[in-house]
């Protein structure tokens, strides 16, 4: 499609085409451009500008104040992000290899299973799991949240691998085991050599998801363990003291700028993963 | 270089869904080329993959050398193949694509070297080792899936229809040199491929399959003059063979096929004499180079005109198409042959050339003639009357 | 047979080999048994029993269920769902399908302003919550805004009025998913046939009418899939409603998926909550069930 709706050249129908596009661009700017000037204001500033105003004074006394109280939640979504992204692609990968290329009988049934992950509401499954971390003495703690994270992030890696492997001729197994490779060296040598794209696909995917996690935060995590998300909301939605709208938004941006970067770096990656996730999931 | 043998191998899916491959027996001899031909889902592919160990088998034995290998996985079998998709590991390049099978055996590093130094100068492809995959075109890539089946020097070599996806004068050079890689190496060869043509010009052996069973196992020429069945005459042979349904007459205690071009009638006398053919629904077979032009004196061969439909002229030959108890039939003629459409034509051929099917089974009923009496280019120049 | 003798015959490392991939998916498969089903039947009996701040083992049948339906407060929430739902799918798809075609129109910087328009996907509901509590601050957001850009009567204080707030959590989530839509359009309508559109064109179409009977027409399975990740995003929302409003005023703002962790994890009454995690399941199997059933009989008619 690439046959424009009005005639080319400069014309109204192609100046209200440009005027509509441009004008979306400002409505999903403005938040982000709110948040930002908001965080370098101070709170006099606030009361008597307006969303829009340029700060009188631009301080930094927001970041300072909203790193102090979110900083160290900041650390801990980390230490859970890492470990749950890396571990739960290795599984998919492996997963996705075994569902494509060693299908044995009943593996189409199991993925039909794991599939439906995709779609199930974590409600149904937040009690039982945070018994079992309770059981496991791993309530409240970053290492349960990791836990939970692979668990449920288990759907998506699989869903992914697997779409892609199928795409790869299964003769290259074949070839390989005739060359009298084994399984793992056939995985290790042949296969995840050539899965570079839908790797940073899932990394990127998982990342976000995890990192945006609110529900598995705010139930399996109390205390010293919560991930930037709950730590954002507790401030937030904190009815005591005088409301800093600069820390808020300060904390905001914090708590949203490394899936922004990652977003704004490798954005081609993080669009394939969410179209995969919809069209196969 | 090894012999090859199959033992009423069989392989199925799972009870009730129907076999795959049904009591399959074959044996070929060390340094020999056998075919597996066949239209798509006759199981040669199956089969071959049996072979290699990538499948197994459900009943019989492989045995390579009278040693049975059912039960060994592919590495162990030392068997080599070259796939359709020539399966060239993507993310090397040529040189490990080659070296790959024999790292994986340990082999030493030097030793590999020279491997790769002697496959890569025995296919052409030294200018290309440092390449990926992605890099080169299809032929190059066909040669480096064969080096790196050479390079391992197994004592089979599987072709699975390693030329179908290049196109048509690649194909027809990579297979004189297949060919020439053969006469020169000798290595035991199995190849499937669903194109006649590859059957014709490759194989010592070819075996025909249909619905997982083999129709017929021989020599090309056996297989091309002496067809067991009416797929076997049907599937080798371009322009296919012509199939006429008729049924056989009795007159003076010989039996006839009557043949009727619509505006002439011949009786074609049948060289044998079988009481239980008369009267019965056959399909006669007649290839369309044995289909001639009458000469200008008679030679006692029974002739008949009819009107040419359809000329088709493919530059080595010219095609006729003629109406014959109501099938098309084509006559391979010379390219000079002066004809039009609506000429009519005497055409003529050898009743001992002819063959006879079962209209319902398809089997080939009593030899008629002894086709293997004939050396069978002579008698095609004969007939083609050039 | 001769098969089985062979199999003897296999080294120890052949049979290892040959048991390898299932055994590299028995840890996944484990989980999904538990993890997924386990759990989910777990949470199915605690929805049957009479369980509080601990979970209790005593069988009360459909009283649960009963309970629910008799609460207002479950009411509320279910209703704000179709509310929320219905607009926040209907405007996220009106809104995505109009940029998409008209990204569609060999813009100039089309990556650049496609980049704009899908950022808030990769940001937090938290985060979009807590930006858009802001915006929408009565007093000081929006609403000083356009007053002090000379729009004297301006009023939005949805926020705080129990009839409006949902609309607020409504404009928060198409700002975050409506980009996301235009990308699944746009790739759509990247891969319709262009001698579609040359043939419509030849039969004198004008470009309006070719897009609006043969284009999106055509893009029905992409439409399809839209439907059920927006559906599914309103059923699971969760965060949005907690950074925003914590589902009040009062609870005039709650979803489900609010309920559902109020109940089970603040107020003590687990058997109730299952429940209602229960319904919710239930909700989605009905919107799942007849999308993969469609799905699968398409591809057997391909």
């Amino acid at each position: 499609m690439t046959k424009p709706l009005a005639s080319r050249g400069f014309s109204l129908g192609r100046l209200a085409i440009y005027g509509t596009l441009l004008l979306a661009c400002a409505v999903y700017l403005i938040p982000l451009i709110v948040m930002l000037l908001t965080s370098f204001k101070s709170p006099e500033d606030i009361r008597t500008g307006n969303l829009l105003s340029w700060p009188e004074v631009i301080t930094g006394i927001g970041w300072i104040k909203a790193w102090d109280t979110v900083g160290g939640y900041f650390w801990n979504s980390v230490k859970i992000t890492v470990p749950a992204v890396v571990v739960s692609t290795l599984l998919g990968a492996l997963n996705g290899y075994v569902l494509s290329m060693w299908r044995f009988r009943g593996s189409q049934l199991f993925f039909g299973l794991l599939l439906f992950g995709c779609f199930l509401p974590f409600q149904t499954v937040l009690l039982p799991a945070s018994f079992t971390l309770g059981k496991l003495g791993l309530a409240s703690t970053t290492t349960g949240l990791v836990l939970v994270h692979i668990v449920y992030g288990l759907a998506f890696t699989t869903l992914f691998f697997r779409n892609y492997y199928t795409s790869v001729p299964d003769a290259l197994v074949r070839a390989a085991r005739l060359d009298g490779a084994g399984f793992f060296t056939i995985f290790g040598r042949i296969l995840l050599p050539m899965s570079v794209p839908i790797i940073m696909v899932c990394l990127i995917w998982q990342f976000t998801q995890i990192w945006n996690d609110f529900l598995f935060g705010v139930v399996f995590a109390s205390g010293d363990a919560q991930p930037i998300t709950v730590a954002l909301n507790n401030l937030v939605n904190t009815s005591t003291g005088v409301k800093e709208y600069n820390v808020d938004m300060a904390a905001a941006m914090i708590a949203g700028l490394p899936t922004l970067l990652v977003y704004v770096m490798a954005g081609k990656y993080f669009l394939r993963g969410l179209t995969a996730g919809a069209v196969k999931g | 270089m090894a012999t090859l043998e199959l033992r009423n191998v069989n392989k199925t899916y799972g009870s009730g869904l129907p076999d795959t491959l049904k009591n399959i027996e074959l044996k070929i001899d060390s340094g020999e080329f056998l075919i597996l031909v066949g239209p798509s889902g006759c199981g040669k592919s199956t089969l071959m993959n049996c072979i290699a160990g990538l499948e197994q088998i459900s009943g019989g034995a492989i045995l390579v050398d009278d040693a049975d290998i059912s039960g060994m996985s592919p590495k162990d079998r030392d068997i080599a193949m070259v796939f359709q998709s020539y399966a060239l590991y993507p993310t090397m390049n040529v040189r490990e694509n080659i070296a790959f099978g024999l790292k994986i055996r340990k082999m030493p590093a030097a030793a590999i070297e020279e491997e790769v130094a002697r496959v890569s100068r025995l296919l052409q492809i030294e200018h290309l080792l440092n390449r990926k995959p992605g890099q080169l075109s299809g032929g190059q890539q066909q040669r480096v899936a064969m080096g790196r089946a050479l390079a391992r020097r197994p004592k089979i070599y599987l072709f699975d229809e390693p030329l179908s996806n290049l196109d048509a004068k690649l194909r027809v050079e990579m297979r004189t040199e297949i060919k020439l890689m053969h006469q020169r190496l000798k290595t035991t060869t199995v190849y499937v491929t669903h194109d006649q043509i590859e059957a014709m010009t490759l194989g010592d052996k070819v075996a025909v399959m249909k619905d997982g069973l083999i129709q017929q196992f021989g020599t090309p020429q056996q297989i091309y003059n002496d067809p067991a069945n009416l797929f076997v005459a049907s599937f080798i042979g371009s322009p296919p063979m012509n199939f006429i349904p008729l049924r056989l007459q009795r007159k003076d205690s010989r039996l006839l096929a009557l043949l009727d071009s619509g505006q002439a009638r011949c009786e074609l006398p049948m060289g044998i004499d079988d009481a239980g053919l008369e009267e019965r629904e056959v399909i006669l077979g007649i290839r369309p180079e044995q289909v001639c032009l009458a000469p200008e004196q008679p030679n006692g061969l029974p002739s008949i005109r009819a009107e040419v439909q359809v000329i088709e002229p493919t530059g080595p030959d010219t095609l006729v198409f003629v109406n014959l108890n109501g099938s098309k039939v084509c006559c391979r003629l010379a390219p000079d042959c002066p004809v039009q459409v609506g000429d009519n034509l005497n055409l003529q051929f050898d009743p001992a050339r002819v063959l006879l099917f079962d209209a319902v089974s398809g089997e080939r009923l009593g030899v008629v003639g002894n086709p293997q009496a004939h050396a069978p280019k002579d008698n095609v120049a004969q007939f083609k009357g050039r | 047979m001769s098969t089985v003798a062979a199999f003897n015959k296999a080294s120890p490392l052949d049979a290892l080999q040959r048991w390898l991939p299932k055994l590299v998916l028995a840890p996944s498969m484990l989980i999904v048994l538990v993890g997924f089903y386990g759990y989910i039947f777990w949470t199915f009996l605690l929805s049957f029993t009479n369980s509080s701040f601990m979970p209790s083992y005593k069988w009360v049948g459909l009283a649960q269920y009963a309970k629910l339906l008799e609460n207002d407060r479950w009411w509320v929430a279910s209703k704000n769902l179709m509310v929320f739902g219905g607009l926040f799918i209907s405007i996220s798809l009106v809104v995505g399908v109009l940029l998409a075609v008209l990204l569609d129109q060999r813009i100039r910087r089309e990556g650049f302003i496609r980049t704009i328009y899908l950022y808030p996907m990769a940001l937090s509901m938290i985060v979009t919550g807590t930006a858009w509590k802001w915006l929408l601050n009565p007093g000081l957001g929006l609403d000083k805004l356009l007053r002090d850009w000379g729009w004297e009567g301006f009023r939005l204080d949805w926020l705080v009025d129990p009839d409006r707030v949902v609309y607020c959590l409504v404009i928060a989530a198409v700002w975050q998913a409506s980009g996301f839509v235009m990308a699944l359009f746009l790739a759509g309508l990247r891969g319709v046939d262009p001698s579609i559109i040359r043939a419509a064109q030849v039969d004198g179409a004008s470009l309006p009418s070719i897009y609006l009977r043969i284009v999106l027409p055509s893009l029905r399975p992409v439409f399809f899939s839209a439907l059920m990740i927006l559906a599914h995003i309103a059923i699971k929302s969760f965060d949005l409603v907690a950074a925003m409003t914590a589902g009040g005023p009062g609870y005039a703002s709650d979803l489900p998926a609010m309920f559902m962790y109020a109940f089970t994890f603040s107020r003590g009454q687990m058997g109730m909550g299952s429940a209602s995690a229960i319904l919710m399941l239930g909700a989605i199997l009905s919107i799942l069930v007849p999308y993969l059933y469609s799905e699968l009989r398409n591809k057997r008619h391909d």
